[in-house]
């Protein structure tokens, strides 16, 4: 593995860096317009977060460059110490964490804030990468599996507790990229099952009916019931309809996602009317259009989607959109950072970015493919995963189709650890790519 | 096991997802435009600018209503902090509980647009909140511009300006919740002149409110329109002296000038002083005022509709002598047997029968008229013969409104075939069913306006001017139609001897309108009992002065005072002497009049 400076120059791909380059500085010019203030137009006024996200992108760029110049063996290598780490430090901001927000997951050093989940995001999926190709490891072994879910569930459980929900959910993320690698495609189904079984449960569980015996009770016992209704008519179905010698295992099917989905159906129930905190709860009933008591429920979302709503074809023009530019929008230049876009530059530049984003995230599943490293795979699905997922929520989010649950738009969203987590996350993949001819595994 | 080809299903994925957002981005920027009026509602605002209301002047150029400011209390309930309610209350002088309630309404209309807490806080009350406003954030005051009556008087002629109700924002955009408008009188009729036109600013405001800057650089802002100052027929001082003269009276005086149709006096008794409905207190005067059983927000000068009695006698003259029924040399007869009389008299000319009042005269009069003798059957020739003094009688502008430009004028009745084929059928009547007409009486019913407006009819032997308060509006003089004249079509000679009779009413010794003599003014005039069983007659007197070249004809109606000429033709008199000698040669009888009283009387 002696690779020199220039087949590394060589073969880097250029594609993804001007993806990258292009997004932060569309990002920064989002962020400028956010906070812009006829005043104080100065770029370097260091009191104003265009500036810092400056300083932050000069920071990013020289770790770039440090990263495209360290070997990828050392990634390999460095795998299950960065995982363990990560998980440290995980731990360590549950108890020395600021509470922003309700939340524990920032550490405060000095005037700087640094988010251990951002970079929990790249350690995992290091890690991923490095167990499911150690030699003498069988994917298709249910040990491999269940490790391999531990390995996301430890740092994704932590996270969960400090709450933050959004990061959480991106890591649901890593199943397309085991998914890649030989997991059942059952699991694409399931995870679509889950998600149509959560809205009727959202839906019912809200719901009051009038039972007979019981008087007036949540409508999730309805939505039960059907679905044990089912399972007794499938009964019957398979009895009728499939051959003796198969029916064990159709029951066996049967019964097990009958169970599932029960136990799902409810715990969904009990975590949105019972573990959520009012004001979660509420986001989630006005994305489904339901009446909430608190009138200003929506407040955030009413105003995202007038902000980008407002935009129409090509927007009111860089520097003139008064929705995000007076407050109106709230967390404007962080998680809501979209709505500049929609607002000042309209259907022309929202597509733009959306499309930039699929596009990054087709070529990365491209790299990943051109790899001879199932390593390098591995990690490159892992970052499209990631990657597609913050995109998913985020701008799902602001476009009033995905709960309002708070997580950076990559490259975009003002902040310093998620610009260099995902730096991180995406020049490892770089690097890695650029060795792909040097690699003899 | 080679699972490449799952490359495409996770490519197939994310597309399918990135094609959603772009519908979704599709229908929110393009398709819909309910987001784009949102973020304009938000960020937009439209900062009206409130013209000053045009000022009103009598005829003489006299100050009569002016402006002033009264102030609203605001709240911006975003803007609001923790405040103590109790000491904010006692400031506004509003308990906790009535805070709480407004304080809550505003919140429901809006958490960050301006709404009122308190209406119109008079100047000196405001001073003292003022002082103190600055310490509870989220709360102004905005200034009003309200009216003050120079002169306190006039009410019924000036009208009611206050704040708009939801039917009349509904039917003008022009007006917002808050506005004022004038309700009634000249604040009504000319509402478009006085107000001007609202000026606009156009700002983008933030999430707190507050202005950021003017909006496309100001190129939707309009300036206000400042309103136009009005100038009225009204004769300030003359008004005056007949408020004076009906006080603790009721009924109406109503007086023109003959020759233009303007109203130099309009006086609906009891009256009040139109202040009282302006400021703080307006809502309780305002019941108040509704409550009284006299009734003084009821105009009476051009709502309250009387039998006219005697001096309806000289139209029934006027219009006879045009059709040929009589000539003025007619003599009939005062037979008593149908229809009572009074004094000495038996067989009068037309013009005795107007000084006499002799009321067999108008009766066969009346007859004459009713039925024409058109054909033999007396039911159908009533028919013809009333259709006929219909329309004559509705040239002197009884049934109409005149055509003036005071709001609300009641038209009053003036029968027709029609409206006694409701009341007995059709041939179900002939003139021996309506014959108290003649003299007046009966379903006949006319307003005191109409009553000065036949006067001045006389006054100028056979046409008027609607009669009208506008003199001038701003610099622009009347509007045309007031020039314009109506005529009655009859025949100026025959006026001559109705006009000659009227004078004598006056002058002669046994007239019965004397007490409306004035040393060296020429009086015309003719008193009127009008029955009112069970309760006292109402008297009542027209007039109008000097003879030749009149420069006042007047209306005045006393209720329950009995004889015509013993209250209203004094009270005449002493408005047709102010009027044209701007001074009073009898303080006695001045005095007579201000300290009678007339009030609701008992049944009889």
């Amino acid at each position: 593995m002696n690779t020199n400076r220039g087949d590394i120059r060589r073969n880097l791909d250029w594609l993804t860096i001007f993806l990258y380059g292009f997004l932060v500085l569309l990002g920064w010019t989002a962020i400028y317009s956010a906070g812009y203030d006829a005043a104080h137009t100065g770029i370097f006024d260091m009191e104003a977060e265009h500036a810092k996200q400056l300083v932050w992108i000069g920071i990013c760029t020289l770790l770039a460059v440090v990263i495209l110049n360290i070997e990828g063996e050392f990634f390999i290598r460095f795998s299950p110490i960065s995982y363990l780490l990560s998980l440290l430090l995980l731990i360590a901001v549950l108890f020395i964490g600021k509470k922003i927000g309700g939340a524990r997951s920032w550490f405060g050093v000095g005037a700087f804030s640094i988010q251990p989940s951002e970079f929990a995001k790249t350690a995992t999926a290091l890690f991923l990468a490095w167990y499911v190709t150690r030699t003498g490891i069988k994917f298709n072994a249910l040990s491999t599996r269940l490790i391999a879910a531990i390995i996301l569930a430890i740092p994704a459980g932590l996270i969960l507790l400090q709450p933050d929900a959004g990061t959480v959910l991106v890591f649901s993320g890593f199943v397309l990229a085991l998914y890649r690698e030989g997991l059942s495609g059952n699991i694409l189904l399931a995870g679509f099952g889950a998600v149509v079984l959560a809205v009727v449960a959202i839906l019912s569980g809200a719901a009051i009916i009038d039972y007979p015996f019981y008087g007036e009770q949540s409508g999730i016992w309805t939505m039960m019931i059907v679905m044990l209704l089912f399972g007794i008519l499938g009964v019957f179905f398979v009895r009728s309809f499939v051959l003796p010698r198969k029916r064990k295992r159709v029951f066996r099917i049967l019964a097990f996602s009958l169970v599932g989905a029960l136990a799902f159906s409810y715990t969904t129930y009990v975590g949105i009317e019972q573990i959520l905190q009012p004001h979660q709860r509420e986001r989630i009933y006005v994305l489904f259009g339901m009446e909430v008591s608190n009138p200003d429920a929506d407040y955030n979302i009413r105003h995202a989607k007038a902000a980008i709503g407002s935009g129409g074809w090509f927007g009111k023009g860089y520097l003139n959109g008064p929705m995000t530019r007076y407050d109106f929008v709230p967390e404007q230049n962080t998680d809501f950072i979209f709505c500049t876009i929609g607002e000042e530059w309209g259907l022309f530049g929202s597509l733009i970015v959306v499309a930039m984003f699929v596009v990054l995230i087709l070529r990365l599943i491209h790299l990943a493919e051109r790899q001879r490293s199932q390593f390098s795979r591995v990690y490159g699905y892992s970052v499209a995963s990631i990657l597609f997922m913050h995109m998913l929520i985020n701008i799902g989010m602001v476009l009033g189709v995905a709960p309002v649950i708070g997580i950076p738009l990559p490259f975009f969203s003002y902040g310093g650890s998620s610009l260099m987590g995902f730096t991180i996350l995406l020049f490892i993949m770089i690097r890695l790519d650029a060795e792909r001819y040097s690699v003899f595994r | 096991m080679n699972f490449g080809n799952r490359r495409y299903i996770i490519t197939a994925i994310i597309l399918a997802f990135a094609f959603i957002f772009a519908l979704r981005l599709l229908t929110l920027q393009v398709v819909s435009d309910s987001y784009k009026a949102k973020a304009a509602e938000l960020t937009e605002e439209k900062i009206r600018i409130y013209p000053s209301r045009g000022l009103v002047y009598d005829r003489n150029g006299e100050l009569l209503v002016a402006n002033r400011a009264i102030y609203d209390l605001m709240v911006v309930p975003r803007k609001t902090k923790a405040f103590d309610t109790l000491a904010f209350g006692e400031l506004v002088n509003m308990t906790v509980d009535e805070l709480r309630v407004e304080l809550k309404k505003a919140r429901k209309y809006s958490r960050h647009k301006a709404s009122v807490i308190k209406k119109q806080i008079d100047p000196d009350i405001y001073a003292r909140i003022s002082e103190k406003l600055h310490r509870y954030p989220g709360f102004f005051a905005q200034a009003r511009t309200v009216r003050s009556y120079q002169k306190g008087l006039g009410a019924h002629v000036l009208g009611d300006y206050a704040e708009a109700g939801p039917s009349e924002i509904e039917k003008d955009h022009y007006y917002r919740s808050g506005d004022y408008i004038g309700k009634s009188g000249i604040e009504m009729t000319y509402e478009k002149e006085l107000r001007g036109k609202k000026g606009a600013k156009y700002v983008l405001v933030d999430v707190r409110n507050n202005v950021q800057e003017s909006l496309s650089e100001g190129k939707y802002d309009t300036s206000a329109v400042a309103g136009k100052d009005l100038y009225i027929t009204i004769d300030a001082e003359l008004q005056a002296y007949a408020e004076l003269l009906m006080s603790n009276k009721m009924g109406s005086i109503v007086a023109i000038e003959p020759a233009t149709g303007e109203i130099l006096t309009l006086v609906s008794a009891p009256s009040f002083d139109p202040n009282l409905l302006v400021g703080s207190n307006r809502g309780e005067n305002f019941r108040k005022l509704q409550v009284d059983s006299l009734k003084p927000l009821y105009n009476r000068a051009t709502q309250g509709l009387y039998r006219p009695g005697s001096i309806f006698k000289m139209v029934q003259s006027l219009v006879a002598l045009q059709r040929g029924s009589i000539t003025k040399d007619t003599r009939i007869a005062c037979n008593r047997g149908i229809i009572g009389c009074h004094g000495s008299h038996s067989f009068d000319d037309l013009e005795g029968a107007i000084i006499h009042s002799c009321n067999p005269y108008f009766h066969q009069v009346f007859k004459r008229m009713i039925e024409p003798g058109e054909t033999t059957n007396r039911f159908k020739d009533s028919q013809i013969g009333i259709g006929r003094w219909n329309s004559d009688i509705k040239k002197f502008g009884f049934g109409s409104n005149l055509g003036s430009d005071i709001p609300g004028i009641k038209e009053g009745n003036v029968p027709n075939q029609k409206y006694y084929d409701r009341i007995y059928g059709e041939l179900g009547w002939a003139f021996s069913t309506i014959y108290s007409m003649s003299i007046g009486e009966g379903e006949l019913l006319i307003n005191p306006l109409q009553m000065a407006n036949l006067a001045a009819i006389i006054a100028n032997r056979g046409w008027y001017h609607a009669p009208h308060v506008i003199k001038s509006i701003g610099d622009e003089g009347k509007p045309e139609r007031f020039l314009e004249k109506m005529n009655t079509g009859v025949n100026e000679e025959y006026f001559t001897t109705v006009v000659n009779a009227m004078e004598k009413v006056v002058a002669q010794d046994g007239g019965t309108a004397r007490r409306a003599r004035i040393e060296g003014i020429t009086v015309c005039g003719k008193t009127g009992t009008v029955q009112n069983e069970p309760y006292p007659d109402h008297s009542v007197f027209i007039a109008f002065a000097p003879k030749d070249n009149p420069k006042i004809a007047i209306s005045v109606y006393v209720e329950y005072s009995v004889f015509g000429g013993t209250w209203a033709a004094p009270i005449a008199s002493l408005l047709i002497e102010k009027y044209l000698n701007d001074s009073i040669s009898d303080p006695t009888k001045e005095e007579r009049i201000i300290e009678q009283s007339f009030g609701m009387p008992k049944k009889k």
